[in-house]
């Protein structure tokens, strides 16, 4: 056992010679986003570390208080401890944004900017309607249609009176 | 800290079966309520208009109507 030891303590000495040797650039360095990051999610309720990494003087006699048993902690202690590790209970996190409102109002906005688009283009772009849909030829038209007894069962032509020559009323 | 109450276990299985078992007879009703009201307003009324309007329905009527107003092309209005 005594040999496995000092086994350890050469083999860690020759690897920290070994990146002396190389001049430092032995390890990566580490990126913010590479490590474990803290997030509130209601699917996965506990990340992978703490909220508060850096405890303050009092937080960490907190934690100290933490290891005894847990009935002498008060209730704000509890709650402190709570917020240490995590940053939004299930409640906060769960409650809505009220972003709906905004996306409500923005489809509001644009659909009226629409109608002032189709206005414009009524009055700037489009050419004239064909002749058919003058009043006389709607006229001749709708003759027709009571002279080819259009829908005689329930339709056009059933609301025509042919006795007196007018709608039925 | 040991608590001494502790929550029923959820129900594990036979979810889907408690589901349909709940929904299906009232998916069941609601199509048959559905294809009833509209026998009952759609396709009765219309056989009864139908039947009404061709009871007294004299074709060679209709048909001198129409030739008179002038829509056909195989026969033109009578008289010059």
């Amino acid at each position: 056992m005594l040999a496995t030891r000092v086994f350890r303590l050469v083999g860690n000495r020759t690897l920290s010679t070994s990146i002396c040797l190389r001049g430092g650039h032995g390890v990566a360095k580490v990126e913010d986003y590479t490590l474990p990051a803290y997030f509130d999610r209601r699917e996965s309720p506990l990340p992978d570390i703490k909220f508060v990494q850096q405890l303050s003087p009092e937080q960490k006699s907190l934690k100290e208080k933490e290891k005894g048993s847990w009935a002498a902690l008060s209730k704000e202690e509890k709650i402190a401890l709570y917020r240490i590790s995590f940053k939004e209970s299930f409640a906060e996190m769960d409650k809505g944004t009220g972003e709906w409102k905004s996306v409500v109002a923005g489809i509001f906005f644009f659909i009226g900017f629409t109608g002032l688009v189709v206005l414009w283009q009524r009055k700037y772009v489009y050419g004239d309607v064909p002749h058919t849909f003058d009043p006389e030829y709607k006229q001749k038209e709708v003759q027709r249609m009571l002279d080819m007894r259009i829908n005689p069962v329930e339709g056009f032509s059933a609301k025509w009176d042919y006795e007196n020559n007018a709608w039925k009323k | 800290m040991k608590s001494t109450m502790s929550l029923a276990k959820p129900a594990m299985r036979g979810l889907l079966a408690k589901r349909l078992r709940f929904h299906l007879p009232i998916a069941f009703g609601l199509s048959l309520v559905a294809a009833a009201a509209f026998k009952f307003t759609v396709t009765e009324p219309r056989k009864q208009a139908y039947a009404d309007f061709y009871k007294h329905y004299d074709s060679t009527k209709e048909f001198s109507a129409m030739r008179e107003a002038g829509v056909f092309e195989s026969v033109r209005p009578t008289g010059k």
